[in-house]
This record gives C-alpha cells, structure tokens and sequence, in this order.
C-alpha cells in the first residue's frame, strides 16, 4: 500500500481525495481538475519560447517554473498548458498545479516521485497514460534543479 | 436490424461503401431515432480517455482501447467472453449496426472498428472524418451521460485472428510479398523510435522491417480528416507503394493503432481481400530478438536473399 504521509499538505489532501473515491469517479475527478487549470499569464502566452514542452506526454504540454519571493520566502510558481482536446493531461497539470504551485523548491523536490501512481489512476487511465504524468512531475523537478527564472 | 447503408458519389467508388458513414448521414440517423430503438449504436473511442466526457455526440457509448479491448494481464486483445460482455453492457446486439468515430483523425475508430472485425461483428463502420469534422460542422455534443439500455446479449464468438491480424511469425513468413509501414518518415529511417512529440515506449532500435513501403497514414486522409477519393488513394498505394491487385498486404506502426487506419483504406476502401494489421508494430519489431531491419531511406532485401 502506498502513503501519502510523506506529500506536502494540499498535495496529500489531492491524492487522498482520489483514493476515497471507487475507479470510476477517480476519472470524473480527473476531469473536474481539468476544467480548473488556469490559463497562462498573458506574458507567457506571448513568449511561447519560455515555455518547455514535455515530450513523454502523449498530448502536447508545455511548462515552465519560476521562482517568486514572498513574505514567507522563496517560492516556485509552476505554469502548464494543454489543449482542451487533452483534457486528460490537462487533468494531470492541473492536479500538480493545485498541490505544488506556490511551494519552496525543497518541498517539490522531496516529493516522491511515485506520488502519480498514489492517484489510483493507473488501471483506469491505462499505464502508458500515467507515465505522462509521472514524466511531468519529473520534468518540474528537472527544471528547478537545472535554476529557477525569477518571474518576469 | 441493420440500418441501410449510404450512398453517395464518393463512397460509391470504393470498393466497400457500407464501410463509410458522413457526418451528414450519422446526424439523419440519429434525427429518425436509429439510435433509441437499438438499431444503431455509436461508439466514440479517443486517445484521451476522457475526451469523450468533454463532449460527445448525443447517444454515443464509450470504448476505450487501453482499458475495454486489451487483457489486462496478456499483452493481447480481449477474448469472446469478455468482448460479449462489453458489447451488450453498451447496447450493441450481433446485428447492430455499429458506427465508430473518434479524435485524431479515427486512429483508435480505426483501431476499435478492427477490435470488433476480429470478433465477426459484420455491421461495423467508420464515420468519415471522425470527432474533429463533426465538431467543424458546428453539429451537436452533448456531455449528458448517455442513458444505454444493455442488449439482450451478445454472443460469446472467439477472436479469428488469422484473417485480419499479423503475429510476428506471420510477418516473418510474409518477406518477399508487400509490407506497408505507415509511420513517419524519421521513424521509417530509423533517426527515431517514436512519433515526433509521442512518448518513447521503450524500441531499442529504429528503423523498418526490410523491403516495407513508407506510406505514412496521414497520407490516405485529407486535411478535413476524411480518406482521401479512390483514386488519390490508388495513387499512393498501387502507384507509389507498389500494390498490385490480389497482392497479400501486411501494414504496421509503432502499436497498431495507426495501421488501423491503413488497413480499413486498404481493406475496405480499395478491397484488398488479403491485408492484415502486424498490432505487434515496431514496439515488437524493433526489440525482438533475431529478426532483421532495414535503416535509412531504402526498403531494404529480404532477408537471407542477398
């Protein structure tokens, strides 16, 4: 059995919320986070070449991080986009954003990186789907590993 | 009871215009009520699995490729049982006509519509231009869950893979008589092992098997998604491909999905009685163990034969 113990708070809130429900209402979940992900800030849909596509997706997305400073410190802002046709994997950024955005490098760095198979996802949406999700939440850590852009 | 097929100029020059559906016809039969009186059934099948929850068309089931026609625990389809049980769940009896669509130009209608071949259903066909021209046509979608009144059974037929469906045996048996690879040109080449911008499934080498033609499938649709006439068609497959009539064709991809919509054009569109879908693709291929592949631009010898 996998634990949520080790996510940070609104994340294993997210992955707790997925798996109280039954398989099915996992995926209706999945499409509620769909319709919830913000758009981009009109400065990044202006500059298309700050954003990074993730290849392992089967649909296209593009993301960038960048970091903020906040009363409470230095924090990562995480940006997605996907196309409405993609509604699944515009599930899946949306999920990341909802639990990640606004947090310190460390804490999304700490977390495990198995924290897409904690959805309860994988026999509904299929393996190969879930690796789309997996390599998003890899390519976040990638990005702020290889430096954070301070926000424009 | 099947509904009566359509007829129209450019479906009448294909060899198997009860394949086909228009946009036009599908909307009609479902204005006459096909769809309510179990007659007709429409299937949506996508690559994203929750595409269809964004919007489908009114009274259309659901099937998924990933998670409603492969075993979960064989790497192969589902069998007779299983499919029986599927079918009826989603109203369809054997003598349903059945209309498949999906996004991406009908890659997984493609794909589900030959799923439903290898089980015998006999009235099954493909809306021509799929999820995306419907949608063009500012025709109707709803996201209201489709109330599906399950058929009084359906029943248990095992898979005939034999005609439809190549293992890679069967591929290795086949060197000599006309391959179809339908990938795309990098892929074919061998400079990569996945489609551009499509998640890397693990090939350790690229390439072709020898002596197949590149076709890539985008090449049989049109840019509004339909198949292209019978003549642009013949044009890419006997006259560039090589075809000749009677001609035993095997076509693949990279997990048969694309292939799928190969082999309905094919098949169906210009009547090759003999073609079959390699599903095993260059997944398969391209990592199995003693069997030989071609890499650049040239088809390639048959093996052993040089």
């Amino acid at each position: 059995m996998t634990t949520s113990q080790a996510l940070p708070p609104t994340l294993a809130e997210i992955v707790n919320d997925f798996q109280e429900l039954e398989e099915r209402d996992r995926l209706t979940l999945l499409l509620e986070f769909s319709r919830s992900l913000p758009p981009l800030p009109e400065r990044l849909t202006n500059h298309p070449e700050l954003l990074e596509r993730v290849l392992e997706c089967q649909s296209p997305l593009f993301l960038t991080v960048e970091s903020e400073k906040t009363e409470n410190g230095e924090v990562v802002r995480l940006y997605f986009q996907a196309p409405p046709e993609a509604p699944t994997t515009r599930g899946f950024a949306s999920v990341l954003f909802e639990g990640l955005d606004g947090l310190t490098a460390e804490e999304i760095l700490a977390v495990p990186d198995d924290m897409p198979n904690q959805l309860g996802l994988t026999r509904a949406i299929s393996p190969l789907r879930m690796r789309g999700m997996s390599a998003m939440l890899g390519r976040v850590k990638r990005k702020i590993n290889s430096g954070l852009r301070p926000a424009a | 009871m099947p509904v009566a097929v359509e007829s129209n100029e450019k479906f009448a020059a294909y060899a198997h215009p009860e394949r086909l559906v228009s946009t036009q016809w599908l909307a009609e039969a479902i204005a006459s009520g096909a769809t309510s009186n179990g007659s007709l059934v429409v299937v949506e099948s996508d690559e994203d699995v929750l595409l269809y929850e964004t919007g489908h068309i009114p009274g259309a089931v659901k099937i998924d490729w990933h998670t409603d026609l492969n075993d979960d625990v064989t790497r192969d389809y589902i069998d007779g049982a299983a499919f029986a049980l599927l079918a009826a769940a989603k109203g369809i009896s054997r003598d349903t006509t059945v209309v498949v669509y999906g996004d991406k130009s009908n890659w997984w209608a493609a794909y589900a519509l030959w799923v439903f071949t290898l089980f015998g259903h006999e009235d099954v066909r493909l809306l021509d231009g799929g999820r995306d021209k419907w949608i063009a046509e500012g025709r109707e979608l709803t996201t209201d869950a489709t109330a599906v009144t399950p058929s009084a059974g359906y029943p248990v037929v095992e898979r005939n893979d034999a005609p439809i469906r190549a293992y890679k045996e069967d591929v290795l048996a086949h060197f000599g008589k006309p391959l179809i690879d339908v990938r795309s040109t990098e892929e074919y080449t061998g400079e990569r092992t996945h489609m551009p911008a499509y998640p890397q499934e693990g090939t350790l080498r690229g390439g072709h098997i020898p002596t197949a033609a590149s076709i890539p499938w985008a090449r049989a649709a049109a840019d509004d998604g339909t198949y292209r006439t019978r003549e642009e068609l013949e044009a890419l497959y006997l006259g560039e491909a090589g075809l000749v009539e009677g001609d035993d064709v095997v076509a693949y991809c990279r997990i048969g999905e694309r292939s799928s919509h190969t082999w309905f054009a094919l098949k169906y569109l210009l009547g090759f009685d003999t073609v079959r879908n390699y599903d095993g693709s260059w997944t398969e291929w391209g990592n199995a163990v003693r069997v030989p592949i071609a890499v650049g631009t040239e088809r390639g010898e048959v093996p052993g034969k040089n």
